[in-house]
């Protein structure tokens, strides 16, 4: 068997014969709670998935091809006068499309605005950085942000850290689900179920550095078409993303059903993960110790006879009279 | 379509008008999204909603439900006005220079010859005026005031912006806009797609729909051209094949006709047919048609059909009626005159209007047999589901049988897809329980129903028992012995007329395609359109060499397309008189001096000379038409008629209602609703999410589109107080269903003659039956009317009242 | 008429002289309280930092620790509000703890002479009882925010942003006042019989609780104690 090869085109035909994984444990740079990564040999290529909302028709064949592979089983809902469905991300949908409807100010004209949502893949990721349970979740050389799901507990840490609102708890087996950039897939030299799918190619898949290059030439077809705002979702506040977003109106990125305008992991989570944590430890670890030594080493207070025959004599003066006591407060 | 999928990338322009593509045909829409990122070309949307392929439009303009040809002529009318013709083209391969008839007019709506108590037309005035050499007479520098250009150029006077904005509800600066910007097509090097759907069809005048888009892109010169055509997006897998093998009351493989009462034997049948040309020197290929009939007939019974018995001719029933279409057959089972029927891969409960008759139909049946992969509504038409199916079984005596059925993916077969491409495709999966190829099930039938036609003998058992069946296995024909004997082979050694001596093909032999085929009885070919799928050569619609030299989209190596292998139909006429490709960037065929060459099979005669035989062969002009002569039942040029249901009378004639001769029976014409009633205009469309009443049945489709809804306006939604997300009411004057109403923005009201227009947009793909919640289509409330031409019920444009509703509807 | 006392503190014997101070019930609320508490930190702690993580394993590992944290969270909360209910009005400041306090000093040194007479506590032991309160409060409510398992939807994200940190920044805190009581508990010697026997030595009461050991006393002489 050969080994897979690393991700080179938007698209391309995938290997169809049997690959060797070219994702390995050995791949992960950060992993969630854990202080002791072994450094990695070897640098794998950035990947990204381009979303091009400019291209996109909203047909959910991104959604169905997500639920196919990962075999997830999202309940037949209900109709709530929307075309989201289900309605919102869960344990069992990693994907979604967002409906929203626009009217752009300067044309007064009605624009579908139709967003995939899901995972981002951040290069600095606020679910990574918020998990407590070590090795839940990973980020690999490529950019590839996956939970580990037997090291999950379930905690929902990873929602609050999330910039993007993206991770689910399960009601079923109380793990946090989202999108793997089909890591399973990538592994062995395959794009993404979503982008497979994709009828109109609103979804590719390769490096990075190809993607932004793609991106570049929609962008320029978007300025021709009047979208002079036409830009690149990949957002620094964040160390940029693996998967980005052509978006028409990239001044404006929340008219894409709320997509954050400038989205950096929350100083909440930082200030609870950074120095919380660092000062925490420090000052209830300094009191444990203090109190230890101290208890070791001072007398403490001590009651002597003295005091116990004080005791007698009050109880006793009592025994004849009445308290003389309880007028001094 | 004319053209392929894969062509649309050539384009410079789309419009989508009549159809949905992104949502309705999201995989073939990729070569949308192709055109408009690499060649840059724009994509203009007109439909009544701001739907998912507007969403990624340059330019989206409304338009009231069955009002397009109102639309198309005046379209027609500004580029005619503004001199956006493509001249060499309009002149020399369109019927434009064609005299017509001095008799022939159009007033009130009507055109000459109307008879309003037979609702059908005298088309005699609808003609040529043919000169003393039997050909048409023409006038080249389109002066003479009889010549087809200049009676277009009358007949299309009245649409005006103003007449279109009053009757579509397409402002006029949307209207004007979208002239400018399909102007520019007319170039001879630039060119425009129409691809069009149901939302054309599916109006009691759909055909004429899609002529007056034919019409504007002959004027722009954008038929037979790379990126161009006419592009009919099929409304399912493999319905392409189906209209091609026959499958209409009326057809016989290859578009040859059952013949008629009218047509007893087979020298009257073929008078009418194998056209002698009408100018000199062209093709008319229909002069043929006796080689594709006698092959075909040879196919069917071998040697029972003989030149003395005229090929059999008398096995073939003769029709009483021009159809038994699908409303004619329901009519007729509505009247208790049908005891069994047989419902194979089709669901007319949910598929055909008025669900209420078509429930009284199936109830009047004996014996009722659905052949079918899945549990369909119509298997179940007598079990009571509550409000969603509310009948009495104890009242209903129909006997139904199902035959469970393999699906698509557990077949091996060819699917042909809209642009002709017969892609061979094999099983991927073994099929669950009882379920049979429908082969199996049907040759079984074959094969008892010949047994007792054995035994027992009858009036004519003849066309049973004489009937070809040298399968390997007569119990299961496989795909293989049925596509080889749908392309033909030699019964005896054929020789080759052009060199004597020398033999075509040899007895037993596959024919290499249908210019092989004989009149005389040496070849049989079961579909002579499809002859050449496999041949000497092998399954030719199993190729999957995707190699495209130059780039050009053809893929000739890719499957396999009718007829020989052409990708774009009329080729001929990309190039000019000379033989030069009007477009050099995009050149598809072209004269070397000897003979034709390109990217594809040429349409014409490979050396016939450019200028003397015109491109379009299969008509015996040898142009195409602007004017169709009697060839359709309404009407030579398109005319403006209002929906059978509308808010709206019939500008040019307010007595006339819907289409003067579509499909119409008696009982259903009193069962129209009217404006008063019912003021809303209710249109059905398909979602992305699902296909028809198939994907209900799976639990991930379920999921992504789970309940049945309506979309209104959010200024229909305040008129009546309805909250989106709420339960509404929508009933019409044959039905009712109960929705969830989805209040958008991407339905507005309209203004047309004065009056604001709502629409109210029924998505169908509900039923009883599946993992989807329960609901309804909107065929409970369509009326049951018909095209005029090819009776394809009008579930586009029909009237609706809407309220909002209790939360859960009770029975 | 209680002040410094509540009704059921009485003399168990005289000589020599035992005070009870706290009735089984309170004693069996305490624990649990402790109990919850001791576990809570641990487990909380084991989400805090990665360093402590292994402390999961002493309760079956992640998941469970993650189950069960939030459960022992409202049994803590619901025991601590018994205790809360029995003590609050002792805990309620009076004039002599700001003499106290401003004379800490003195109690470092053992100079607990030199300091006034104290009811049944001193304003250490009234700060650690409402720092715990107070704590328990802000747990208890944040707690119920992230409580993914429950209450997935009760707040939104940002919210839950806050409530993770106030939760993370209240739990540094009651382990520290934990650590201030525990400390205090041993260091002042005689002081936990009084959570485990229930009563603490006539010397003990002399020394850090002498109102308290008054009004007990005192009321010894109306008849049997309640």
């Amino acid at each position: 068997m050969t080994t897979a090869p690393q991700p080179t085109t938007a698209v391309s035909n995938p290997p169809v014969q049997p690959m060797d994984l070219n994702l390995l444990p050995s791949d992960v740079i950060r992993a969630s709670a854990t202080y002791d990564l072994p450094e990695p040999s070897r640098q794998l290529e950035k990947v990204a998935k381009l979303i091009d909302i400019s291209k996109c028709i909203g047909c959910k064949a991104c959604q169905s091809a997500c639920v196919e592979w990962n075999d997830t089983h999202p309940e037949v809902g209900e109709n709530v006068g929307s075309y989201e469905n289900p309605h919102d991300l869960t344990a069992e949908m990693f994907t979604l499309m967002r409906f929203e409807e626009w009217v752009n100010p300067d044309t007064s004209d009605l624009e579908w605005l139709i967003r995939k949502d899901g995972c981002m893949h951040c290069e600095d990721p606020g679910c990574l950085k918020a998990c407590p349970a070590p090795g839940a979740i990973v980020q690999y050389s490529n950019g590839i942000v996956d939970f580990v799901h037997e090291n999950c507990i379930g905690c929902g840490y990873c929602v609050t850290g999330c910039p993007f609102d993206i991770p689910r708890i399960s009601k079923v087996d109380h793990k946090s689900y989202k999108c793997t950039l089909c890591s399973d897939r990538v592994a062995v030299g395959q794009g993404p179920a979503c982008a497979k799918a994709c009828p109109t190619q609103a979804i590719v898949f390769g490096t990075k550095a190809d993607m932004i290059e793609h991106a570049h030439t929609r962008i320029e077809d978007l300025n021709a078409r009047g979208y002079d705002n036409a830009g690149i979702y990949d957002p620094a506040g964040v160390g940029g993303t693996h998967v980005i977003y052509v978006l028409p109106h990239a001044e404006k990125p929340s008219i894409y059903s709320g997509l954050p305008d400038d989205p950096r992991i929350s100083p909440l989570v930082e200030g609870w993960k950074g120095v919380t944590k660092t000062a925490g430890m420090a000052v209830m670890g300094i009191a444990a110790a203090g109190a230890l030594l101290a208890g070791f080493f001072t007398r403490g207070s001590r009651v002597d006879d003295h005091d116990e025959q004080e005791a007698e004599r009050l109880v006793e003066d009592d025994l004849g009279g009445p308290d003389k006591g309880t007028g001094a407060g | 379509m004319t053209n392929s999928w894969t062509d649309i990338k050539n384009t410079d322009l789309v419009i989508v008008m009549g159809g949905n593509a992104a949502e309705a045909h999201p995989c073939g829409f990729k070569w949308v999204t192709e055109a408009k990122a690499h060649r840059g070309a724009k994509l203009i949307v007109v439909d009544p909603r701001y739907t998912r392929t507007a969403a990624v439009s340059d330019y989206y303009a409304p338009i009231r439900p069955g009002s397009d040809i109102a639309f198309l002529m005046g379209v027609i009318r500004w580029c005619i006005e503004n001199d956006k013709v493509q001249w060499e083209y309009v002149t020399n391969y369109t019927n434009a220079s064609f005299l017509v008839k001095d008799e022939f007019g159009w007033s009130d709506g009507l055109f000459t010859g109307y008879d309003e108590e037979k609702r059908d037309y005298d088309k005699k005035s609808w003609d040529y005026k043919i000169g003393e050499d039997g050909f048409a007479e023409v006038d080249m520098t389109l002066q003479d005031p009889r010549c087809v250009w200049n009676l277009l150029k009358a007949h299309v006077d009245v649409y005006t912006p103003e007449f279109v904005e009053n009757i579509c509800g397409t402002p006029r600066d949307k209207f004007l806009a979208i002239c400018e910007m399909i102007g520019e097509c007319s170039a001879p090097d630039k060119v425009m797609t129409s691809m069009y759907a149901l939302g054309w069809t599916q109006h009691s005048k759909g055909a004429q729909n899609i002529r007056g888009m034919a019409m504007l892109q002959l004027i722009l010169g954008n038929i037979g051209m790379r990126g161009g055509g006419m592009n009919a997006l099929r409304g399912h897998s493999n319905i392409q094949g189906l209209t091609d093998l026959g499958l209409m009351s009326n057809l016989i493989p290859g578009y040859l006709n059952i013949p008629t009462e009218k047509e007893p034997d087979w020298e009257t049948y073929m008078s009418t047919r194998a056209f002698k040309p009408l100018r000199p020197n062209q093709t008319s290929y229909w002069q043929n048609y006796p080689k594709f009939m006698v092959s075909f007939m040879k196919a069917m019974w071998g040697d029972a059909a003989t030149a003395e018995n005229d090929w059999a001719y008398d096995y073939l029933p003769k029709l009483d009626v021009p159809t038994y279409d699908v409303l004619r057959m329901f009519d007729l089972m509505h009247h208790g005159r049908i005891n069994l029927y047989f419902c194979q891969g089709f669901n007319p409960l949910l598929s055909f209007p008025d669900r209420a008759k078509l429930t009284r139909a199936l109830s009047n049946l004996k014996l009722l047999v659905v052949m079918d992969p899945l549990e369909t509504e119509t298997a179940h038409f007598w079990e009571n589901h509550g409000v969603y199916n509310d009948v009495d079984p104890a009242e209903i005596q129909t006997e139904v049988l199902e035959l469970p059925t393999t699906c698509f993916a557990e077949d091996e077969g060819a699917l042909v897809n809209s642009g002709r491409w017969l892609q061979w495709h094999w099983a991927g999966g073994t099929p669950p329980g009882e379920a049979k190829h429908d082969t199996w099930i049907m040759a079984g039938i074959q094969r008892r129903v010949r047994a007792l036609y054995e035994a027992e003998g009858g009036v004519l058992p003849d066309p049973i028992l004489n009937l070809t069946w040298d399968y390997a296995d007569p119990f299961e024909p496989t795909p293989e012995e049925l596509a080889k004997e749908m392309n033909g082979r030699a019964l005896r050694t054929v020789p080759d007329p052009a060199n004597e001596g020398a033999v075509l093909v040899e007895a037993g032999q596959q024919v290499k395609n249908f210019t092989q085929l004989q009149a005389d009885g040496s070849t049989a070919c079961g579909c002579w359109l499809y002859s050449g799928c496999w041949n000497e050569d092998g399954n030719n619609m199993a190729r999957r060499d995707n190699t495209d030299p130059d780039e050009t989209g053809a893929y000739l190596n890719w499957a396999w397309s009718w007829p020989v292998n052409r990708r774009i139909l009329y080729n001929r006429a990309s190039a000019d008189m000379q033989g030069k490709p009007w477009a050099e960037d995009r050149p598809l065929i072209w004269w070397t001096g000897e003979k034709w060459e390109g990217y594809d099979v040429p349409d014409i005669g490979v050396t016939s000379k450019p200028g003397e035989v015109m491109p379009f062969i299969m008509n015996a002009e040898g142009t195409s038409r602007l004017f169709t002569r009697a060839m359709m039942r309404d009407g030579p040029f398109p005319t403006h008629m209002e929906p059978f249901e509308s808010p709206l009378a019939n500008v040019f004639n307010a007595r006339m209602r819907g289409n003067p001769v579509s499909r119409m029976f008696e009982d259903d014409a009193q069962n129209l609703g009217s404006s008063d009633q019912f003021p809303f205009v209710a249109t059905s469309y398909r979602l992305t999410e699902h296909f028809h009443y198939w994907t209900k049945h799976n639990p991930v489709n379920a999921a992504l589109q789970p309940e049945f809804f309506v979309e209104i306006s959010q200024e229909l939604a305040a008129e009546r107080g309805i909250v989106n997300g709420s339960r509404v009411r929508v009933w019409g004057k044959r039905g009712e269903v109960w929705a969830k109403a989805l209040v958008t923005r991407r339905l507005q009201p309209m203004t047309c003659d004065g009056k604001t227009i709502h629409v109210v947009g029924i998505p169908l793909h509900w039923g009883f039956m599946g993992a989807a919640k329960k609901g309804w289509g909107p065929n409970s409330l369509t009326p049951y009317v018909g095209d005029a031409n090819v009776e394809t019920p009008e579930f586009k444009a029909f009237l609706v009242n809407i309220e909002p509703a209790a939360e859960e509807p009770v029975a | 008429m209680v002040k410094y006392s509540e009704r059921g503190d009485h003399i168990e014997s005289t000589e020599p002289v035992t005070v009870s101070r706290y009735r089984g019930i309170t004693r069996i609320n305490h624990w649990v309280t402790a109990a919850s508490l001791i576990v809570l930190a641990l487990s909380g702690l084991a989400f805090f930092t990665p360093a402590l993580y292994f402390l999961t394993a002493l309760f079956g590992g992640g998941q469970v620790t993650r189950w069960l944290h939030p459960i022992v969270g409202v049994i803590l909360f619901f025991s601590f509000l018994l205790l809360f209910l029995q003590m609050w009005r002792l805990n309620l400041p009076r004039p002599e703890d700001k003499t106290w306090v401003a004379n800490i000093g003195e109690l470092i040194k053992d100079n607990e002479e030199k300091l006034p007479e104290l009811g049944k506590y001193n304003a250490g032991q009234k700060f650690v009882f409402w720092a715990m309160t107070v704590l328990i409060l802000v747990l208890i409510v944040s707690g119920i925010m992230i409580w993914e398992q429950f209450f997935p939807d009760l707040v939104t994200i940002p919210t839950r942003r806050v409530a993770m940190l106030v939760h993370s920044l209240a739990a540094v805190g009651i382990i520290l006042v934990f650590i201030v009581h525990v400390f205090a508990a041993f260091w002042t010697r005689g002081t936990i019989r009084a959570m485990t026997r229930g009563s603490v030595t006539g010397g003990w009461a002399w020394k850090h609780h002498r109102k308290w050991l008054r009004e007990v006393a005192g009321r010894r002489t109306q008849g049997p104690a309640e």
